[in-house]
């Protein structure tokens, strides 16, 4: 789950990490008056989880009430990349000397989390990171006994902090890393870390994403608005619990396993298709899954052919079959040709119960995959 | 021959009682996996397809002589049963379960290796040798005895491959599936090892997919210290970077790596032919055998 900057920020205030003077704003009227009792300069940044936020207008530094209402005007309802602004975080603007990075992640080579320092702060991390990795200090831990402050301060002074602020900024890092190791987070970030001319070590901007798995025991960041997809077709498989992931191609892809679902799209552009989507309806599908996700490829626009592919371990082949029928029998008018592919578990009564009447079965996944590119050629004339 | 599990390997089910224990314990047993208790708190003396379960692993290994689990442990008290797992100690500890936290996972892994047991998984279908036994989920009517070790992050796409090399009339010494997740107990070099050492393996079949650099390092390795000729698949090419392609470990950062470009480039580097598709791998295979 990816939190929003404001509701990052909030978790920094209530750990002891102090961030800019800040109001949530939903309305003009609520962002310039927000401003007006902040004090000019103010920031007026959209709060949507974009790369380049900045760059694409998401942005403003204002120094009047007009200004800031004109910034508001621009800012909220924009479009960034697919995302509807609808808030923004009104909050003073910090006069700085230094910008600095922080940041904890789980280094899945390493299998333990890392804490990690750069004074290269402000820019793209990861940029950094590809092209000057040694401008990074890392710090491995163990995370039964967590950041030990010598570690936080090894990190600090390797990446060449400066002195006067190398104190605060390790108490930054090994806060950081306890809310982190409390809150389940899976990234956390706070880029830049800004170093005013008083020696103010202030959080600027936040990244925080929570690992999915570990909700239910973080009932409060649970209860979070989170960042949910701008796309319909993704939010409505969210709801019915599918991983989904839409791409800009016309061959419906729907599969069980995540590993195979790639494979048939990887086929679809193999046999010169192209994917419209990635839809694995997991392991154990019954009938009512199997319509839930052809009523999703069937609501994708760009769709012309959809191709099934199950290869049954704990998935049966007879029910998905049953659930593919029942989806298209209540169609008067099929949406868009249907290839089906089953093997594995209950294959051959899956292929039996098929109404072919409304599907082609094939035997073999690239014959299936192929069939399928070469409907949805024929859809698209 | 085989690597890791046959038909002595004794086994306790961790969660025996619960729905997906006591169904894929039944499907083991029937397969001949010798599974010889289960573990469950609270349920000790009870017994399941006439497996007698205990309250704890330390119990059930001592009583039973075990020497390996499965866990199918929900994720809130996965991490828990793992670490009872390695207490034991086991020497192989399968863990099926989908959806651990990764900070758990990542204590589990810590501790791990300060043991000698083989961790394999989490979120993972488990491990088959054909003919002996079945650690896991694996439908165990596809796959054949042979001369072909196979190590996938992916269940169902190792079904898919088994299902191409079986076509051939080419059988499997042992196939694991090591599981999609961020952290795994057993990782692409360490499946390759176990392969290389193993004298009826006369192929190996790595399946990888998009997200992190398993698939890289896993080159260098078979560049370096193997002889057993590999054959590999790559999942993922025509995967968007940014987006989670349902395995929580299956993204390509924005930075660009994980790419399954970095992952084919890295394998035919290190002399592994890369299959466009799972028959093509299944040709390669038959060339070299």
């Amino acid at each position: 789950m990816r939190l929003h900057e404001y509701q990052a920020k909030r978790l920094f205030d209530e750990a002891g990490i102090s961030t800019p003077k800040s109001t949530l704003a939903s309305s003009v009227e609520e962002a310039v008056e927000a401003a007006e009792s902040i004090g000019y300069p103010v920031a007026i940044k959209a709060q949507v989880h974009v790369g380049g936020r900045g760059k694409a207008g998401g942005i403003e530094l204002t120094d009047t009430a007009e200004e800031a209402r004109e910034a508001a005007e621009d800012i909220i309802g924009m479009e960034l990349k697919g995302y509807t602004v609808d808030r923004v975080l009104v909050e003073a603007a910090v006069d700085f000397i230094n910008e600095l990075y922080v940041g904890v992640t789980m280094d899945r080579g390493a299998g333990k989390p890392v804490a990690m320092v750069s004074t290269k702060g402000g820019v793209n991390i990861e940029e950094v990171a590809e092209n000057d990795p040694d401008a990074i200090a890392r710090e491995h831990v163990d995370p039964a006994s967590g950041l030990h402050p010598y570690q936080a301060r090894k990190a600090v002074y390797d990446a060449g902090v400066d002195r006067a602020v190398a104190g605060d900024v390790a108490a930054i890092l090994s806060t950081l890393y306890d809310l982190w190791d409390e809150t389940d987070g899976s990234d956390a970030e706070i880029n830049p870390v800004m170093i005013t001319d008083e020696g103010e070590v202030v959080a600027a901007d936040a990244v925080f994403n929570v690992d999915d798995d570990a909700l239910f025991r973080q009932s409060e960041i649970a209860q979070l608005e989170g960042e949910t997809s701008g796309d319909d077709l993704e939010a409505m498989a969210g709801e019915y619990g599918f991983d989904y992931v839409r791409l800009d191609g016309n061959v419906g892809i729907i599969g069980n396993g995540a590993g195979l679902v790639m494979t048939t799209l990887d086929l679809v552009d193999y046999y010169g298709g192209a994917p419209a989507n990635f839809l694995d309806i997991g392991g154990g599908a019954k009938a009512g899954r199997v319509r839930n996700a052809l009523e999703i490829v069937f609501a994708d626009d760009n769709v012309d052919a959809v191709v099934f592919n199950i290869f049954g371990g704990i998935t049966r082949g007879d029910e998905v079959a049953r659930g593919i029928n029942d989806a298209l029998e209540a169609f008067d008018e099929i949406p868009n040709p249907v290839t089906v592919r089953l093997a594995g578990t209950n294959s051959e009564e899956g292929m039996e119960i098929l109404n072919t009447d409304l599907v082609t079965v094939e035997e073999t996944l690239e014959a299936a995959v192929q069939r399928s590119v070469a409907d949805a050629e024929e859809v698209a004339q | 021959m085989s690597i890791l599990v046959d038909e002595n390997t004794r086994v306790i089910v961790q969660g025996i009682t619960g729905g997906e224990g006591k169904f894929h314990a039944e499907q083991m047993i029937e397969y001949g996996t010798n599974v010889v208790a289960g573990a469950v708190p609270g349920k000790g003396g009870q017994e399941v397809h006439g497996v007698p379960v205990y309250d704890t692993v330390d119990r059930a290994a001592r009583a039973e002589d075990a020497d390996a689990s499965v866990v199918f442990v929900p994720p809130a008290f996965a991490a828990d049963a793992l670490f009872e797992a390695l207490d034991a100690p086991l020497d192989v500890v399968v863990a099926i379960t989908e959806g651990i936290p990764t900070q758990d996972v990542s204590e589990v892994y810590e501790q791990l290796r300060r043991t000698d047991t083989r961790l394999i998984g989490p979120n993972c279908p488990g491990i088959i040798t054909p003919g002996e036994a079945k650690l896991g989920i694996l439908p165990g009517n596809i796959f054949t005895d042979g001369d072909v070790g196979l190590v996938s992050r992916s269940g169902t796409l190792t079904y898919q491959i088994v299902d191409s090399l079986t076509q051939r009339g080419i059988g499997q010494t042992t196939a694991i599936g090591i599981g999609g997740d961020p952290i795994i107990g057993t990782d692409f070099i360490d499946a390759l090892e176990l392969y290389e050492a193993d004298p009826d393996t006369k192929a190996v079949v790595m399946c990888g997919e998009i997200g992190g650099e398993d698939e890289e390092d896993a080159a260098r390795y078979i560049a370096e210290y193997m002889d057993t000729p590999v054959v590999g698949f790559i999942a993922g090419r025509t995967a968007p970077p940014g987006k989670r392609m349902g395995h929580a470990g299956a993204i390509v950062s924005g930075s660009g790596t994980g790419t399954a470009a970095s992952k084919i480039n890295a394998l035919e580097s290190a002399g592994v032919p890369v299959g466009d598709t799972p028959s093509v791998v299944a040709d390669h295979v038959e060339n070299i055998l």
